[in-house]
């Protein structure tokens, strides 16, 4: 299965700012995406992942297959990092902490709190929810913020392992990450007449 | 939904989540009553089953911006929306923790400050009664409030002025309950009234709550 966007338009606030995203990605692919600061990349995949609906176009993947990381990690600092991961296991049915532990290197820091991590641990304790989540698309928003340069290659290592096992990952980034990815510049796409705030009364 | 509960209960417990917020502010309010008003026994009698009502009413109002607040600020409330479970369930296990944490001691505190406010012994059973009824209508509509103000800074004033009309039937039944109680009359009617409200909160408001959430998270 693979996923195809047709036409997408998206706005934030009210403003447009991409229209006509179109890509199809096929199983076992990574998709970058790049553009300057506020060229709607966020916007774009926060509504591939459901949480705002699209002013046009189609997504054909069903939501049930994405899980979406965001810029802020969704840790709770007075749960202990094992955990945090143990609450999006039950909460995807799924058991695959040890396994996410081990693969972004939280092994030794499971029993600390989550509050008490570094920026870059806790960002590594943030991308380690994607594998217990079992999900087969990844949507992703900067993933390697504060990321030193051991913890991108752990990254690009987990990305790779999850596109062959037949996942895809959708990557919004800046940097090289060294993953064979398709890159798709959102430049092209930005909004060029401002759409009426049909919402500015909420 | 059972992780996300034990999550949330876990929390609360936990330094810094405030567990014992609203206990704290309901001993302090029946405490300082019987001082302002002065130690007449009769007069705290009458005004007892009121002033326990309000107490525990404004000591539920104290900690609904932390509902969503503190999973809307560190981004967990976007993931968990994105999550399998329904956004609906989610704002239902919210309000349960909310009630389990803040509801379900104020109504076993209740009739330790009962004592305090010389209720009649006829009037504890349905204190406790008409509290543990009402309560969970309290934390489902706070909910409600907290689902509407997600994302605002400093929402908690605006929560609070949006709550109040609708804490007011819950109050007057649950008050008339007690009251009644405390004096041996019928207690039938306003039993049953708080007992609609609740039942209809329970079963109605989780969809808006859910529904303005999904709003407010775009």
């Amino acid at each position: 299965m693979e996923l195809v966007v047709e036409d997408l338009a998206v706005a934030r606030g009210g403003v447009a700012v991409l229209e006509g995203v179109s890509f199809r990605l096929a199983v076992g692919h990574a998709l970058v995406l790049r553009g300057p600061n506020g060229i709607g990349k966020t916007t774009l995949l926060r509504a591939l992942a459901g949480l705002q609906p699209p002013r046009a176009g189609r997504i054909s993947a069903d939501r049930e297959a994405m899980v979406y990381a965001a810029h802020s990690d969704g840790i709770k600092a007075m749960l202990t990092v094992e955990e945090n991961l143990a609450f999006w296991a039950d909460l995807y049915r799924t058991d695959g902490v040890a396994r996410a532990l081990e693969a972004f290197a939280l092994g030794p820091l499971a029993d600390r709190p989550a509050g008490a991590l570094s920026a870059g641990q806790k960002r590594r304790l943030g991308l380690a929810r994607l594998l217990v989540t079992g999900r087969r698309i990844w949507v992703l928003d900067e993933p390697t913020v504060s990321l030193d340069r051991a913890a991108v290659a752990l990254f690009a290592d987990a990305v790779r392992a999850h596109l062959a096992d037949g996942g895809m990952a959708i990557i919004a980034t800046h940097i090289d990450l060294g993953l064979e990815a398709e890159v798709l510049d959102l430049t092209p796409f930005r909004t060029r007449l401002p759409a009426v705030a049909d919402e500015g009364f909420l | 939904m059972k992780a996300l509960l034990v999550r949330d209960l876990k929390l609360a417990v936990r330094a810094g989540g405030g567990f014992g917020l609203g206990l704290a502010f309901f001993l302090i309010v029946v405490v300082l009553v019987p001082f302002a008003v002065g130690p007449e026994t009769a007069l705290l009698a009458r005004i007892a089953p009121g002033v326990l009502w309000l107490g525990a009413l404004l000591a539920c109002l104290l900690s609904l911006d932390r509902i969503l607040a503190l999973d809307w600020e560190d981004g967990s409330l976007d993931l968990i929306a994105t999550a399998p479970l329904p956004l609906e369930a989610a704002v239902s296990v919210k309000a349960l923790a909310h009630w389990i944490t803040t509801g379900l001691p104020l109504v076993v505190a209740a009739p330790v400050l009962g004592v305090l406010m010389s209720l009649p012994s006829g009037g504890y059973a349905w204190l406790v009664a008409s509290l543990a009824l009402g309560t969970p209508a309290l934390s489902v509509i706070g909910t409600f409030g907290a689902a509407l103000t997600v994302g605002i800074r400093r929402g908690g004033l605006l929560l609070s002025l949006l709550v109040l009309p609708l804490y007011v039937p819950v109050l007057i039944f649950g008050a008339e309950v007690a009251r009644r109680g405390a004096e041996g009359l019928a207690v039938a009617t306003p039993l049953a009234l708080l007992g609609a409200v609740t039942c209809g909160t329970i079963a109605l408001l989780p969809f808006a709550s859910a529904a303005v959430l999904r709003v407010n998270l775009r």
